[in-house]
């Protein structure tokens, strides 16, 4: 393995988190909703896929209960802010800390135990090429996933009835009511989404990143993923462009370090989100393209009128 | 934060005990009031790394004493006001004995015992004392110079990856104290450090471990909390040393030793002293001797290798063996201890130089 293949081969996982996460958030606020609770969702996504595949002995289990538990814990979310029109900052935040305390309530009895990997899945005839082949070819499931899942969101929201009309309740919520739009539904079908996505990243940290359950184990991954939705001007594959910049940074900083460069450790910790935010801001430096990109009623309580 | 949620389920748990028990709790009832001892960490207790070992030390203490002692704990308790408000609650709770785990609440411990002269404070890795504050800290730095000896050997590249958290005396003493014991038995032993300024992240601590691994490092250690690099390690098929706690679970064929926090011997004398009516404000620093610094067993290595290790550790405990020996030169060459001398703990405890041969430039 040469120097190169090593150094994508790392890339990868080190992005993956922050790709599922951002695009499930990206939904939900293209949907109009702010969720702030991504670390939380994360965090118990990652606990409860660990806690099934540690009893069961099986990973997949593991991943879909990840997936469950992410889309379960952002149900009070949704009841509250949907149904209650309670302030979405507040909640979200709210969210963010009950999730890593839940998380921490489950997994308690399971500091310190060896997980499950999740088993890499080595695409037939693919991952025989060379250097491709580890590179792009030989990674666990959520790995393609989290692609499968930025393609799959960017055609739906652009490309189809349903994504126009979760488009037009987070632009427009009045409108899109007055239209006959059921916009409570939808955005309670978008912070599901979104909680999936969140527990799946969690899932991805607790069953392949690092097979393991520690509290904290997130440590801001939730944040980040917030972030770069903002920074990708809530466009899915400026969002894959953005969680990869941030990896790619991140291990080339660790790569330079080993290699006794004798940039300050601090600089090369902070350079990732230096890198991305920059990036982000060029990428989306024409206005009206990100005017025209944000959703308009984001984090808005819709109260419909009788 | 409120007394934490663990606190509830374990007083729900004991009572659940008793009642099982039921045996003899009659005569216990009347005894004398038991001393309350409260702890603060700094990480959540399930972090299997510093606050988990703290948190072995207090278990330790009730298991020792029974029923002369009640503890607590307040958990994730960060640096600076919050803690002042976790010290004070403890003390408004009647706890006459109290823990502060973390560098980071020096100031706190000192101001809050000041309004309190009843009350005895202990501060982990602190500097600062006062009639009512005592300090006390682990010579970690003497495991590092058995599992550098153990890397010396061990490493057929001759080359070990090393990850550490922050600049500080602590961290810095523990590298140049690796590279001395792997020095030893190879003189052209070398290390590379990477600094992934954190003392806890599972996901930067893997891929610090990768980097390392690719780049040629045969040997893994850490100066990090979680065993994410014992893992990492396992998978990859090189060798790598525990930390804080045993981890041979992560890596059963990887683990060759671990550096063992173990704070439960201090705790528990601490304790009795106050009960005792003996306790004076101390500064220890106590390492293999004092039991305080402890090896894993010695695994996947040759017996010979064992042997050596088994023996350092013997030597260092006996005090024949100072890790910090003369001659010692720095990175510029410079001889900071001579022939036949040994570094003074004052300058162990303020390091901030590299020993010769360091292949890193000490971040500022």
């Amino acid at each position: 393995m040469n120097g190169l293949e090593a150094f994508l081969v790392t890339v990868i996982p080190a992005a993956t988190p922050l790709l599922l996460a951002a695009v499930g958030e990206l939904v939900v606020e293209r949907a109009g909703v702010l969720n702030l609770g991504v670390e939380g969702m994360m965090a118990t996504g990652a606990v409860c896929a660990f806690v099934v595949a540690h009893i069961s002995g099986n990973p997949w289990l593991g991943v879909l209960a990840g997936a469950l538990a992410g889309a379960l814990i952002s149900t009070p979310f949704a009841a509250l802010t949907q149904k209650l029109a309670a302030n979405q900052v507040a909640t979200g935040l709210a969210l963010a800390l009950f999730g890593l305390g839940v998380a921490g309530l489950i997994g308690e009895a399971y500091v310190g135990q060896p997980g499950v990997r999740l088993p890499a899945l080595n695409i037939p005839v693919l991952s025989a090429l060379p250097f491709l082949g580890p590179v792009l070819f030989s990674h666990d499931v959520l790995v393609y996933a989290s692609f499968v899942f930025t393609a799959l969101v960017s055609w739906f929201l652009f490309r189809t009835r349903a994504g126009l009309m979760l488009r037009a309740v987070g632009v427009n919520h009045d409108a899109a009511h007055a239209l006959g739009h059921p916009v409570v539904r939808i955005r309670v079908f978008a912070i599901l989404f979104g909680g999936a996505l969140a527990g799946l990243a969690g899932a991805h940290l607790s069953l392949a990143y690092t097979p393991q359950w520690v509290e904290n184990m997130t440590a801001g991954r939730g944040w980040i993923a917030l972030a770069l939705v903002v920074f990708a001007t809530w466009r899915p594959w400026r969002v894959l462009a953005g969680a990869y910049l941030f990896g790619t940074v991140w291990i080339l900083g660790l790569h330079l370090q080993a290699a006794g460069i004798g940039l300050p450790s601090q600089l090369l910790s902070a350079l990732p989100y230096l890198a991305t935010v920059v990036a982000l801001v060029i990428i989306s430096r024409n206005r009206v393209l990100t005017l025209t990109n944000t959703p308009a009623s984001l984090g808005k309580p819709f109260v419909p009128e009788r | 934060m409120s007394i934490n949620r663990r606190e509830t389920l374990k007083l729900a748990a004991a009572a659940g005990l008793a009642a099982g028990t039921g045996l003899g709790l009659s005569s216990r009832v009347f005894a004398a009031e038991p001393l309350k001892v409260g702890f603060i960490y700094v990480g959540p207790v399930g972090d299997h790394g510093w606050s988990y070992q703290h948190d072995q030390g207090r278990q330790a203490i009730e298991k020792a004493l029974g029923d002369k002692v009640k503890t607590s704990y307040l958990e994730k308790i960060p640096e600076g006001a919050d803690a002042e408000r976790a010290l004070e609650r403890l003390v408004r709770s009647g706890h006459k004995l109290i823990f502060a785990t973390s560098f980071g609440y020096m100031d706190t411990v000192l101001k809050v015992a000041r309004r309190h002269p009843d009350v005895f404070f202990e501060h982990a890795t602190g500097y600062k004392r006062a009639k009512n504050v005592s300090t006390y800290s682990s010579r970690f730095y003497e495991g590092r110079y058995i599992i550098g000896r153990i890397a010396g050997k061990m490493s057929k590249k001759g080359l070990a990856g090393y990850i550490a958290s922050f600049p500080i005396p602590e961290v810095i003493r523990g590298i140049n104290s690796f590279l001395l014991g792997a020095r030893s038995v190879n003189p052209d032993f070398r290390i590379k450090v990477i600094w992934v300024n954190t003392w806890y992240d599972p996901g930067k601590e893997s891929d610090a471990a990768k980097v390392l691994i690719s780049q040629g490092a045969d040997i893994i250690t850490q100066h990090t909390d979680s065993a994410a690099p014992m893992q990492v390690a396992e998978e990859k098929g090189v060798y790598a040393f525990g930390q804080a706690s045993d981890m041979i679970k992560f890596g059963p064929h990887a683990q060759l030793t671990a550096i063992i926090d173990n704070w439960a011997p201090y705790y528990i004398s601490r304790a009795k002293a106050v009960l005792e009516g003996t306790w004076k404000s101390t500064d220890t620093w106590g390492g293999l001797a004092a039991g305080m610094v402890k090896m894993a067993p010695y695994t996947n290595m040759p017996d010979d290798v064992k042997k050596m290790a088994m023996e350092t550790e013997e030597a260092i405990r006996s005090g024949k063996l100072h890790p910090f020996h003369g001659p010692i030169r720095d990175q510029q060459g410079k001889l900071r201890v001579k022939e036949g001398e040994v570094l003074s703990d004052k300058d162990l405890l303020g390091m901030n130089w590299y020993v010769e041969g360091v292949d890193d430039k000490l971040p500022k």
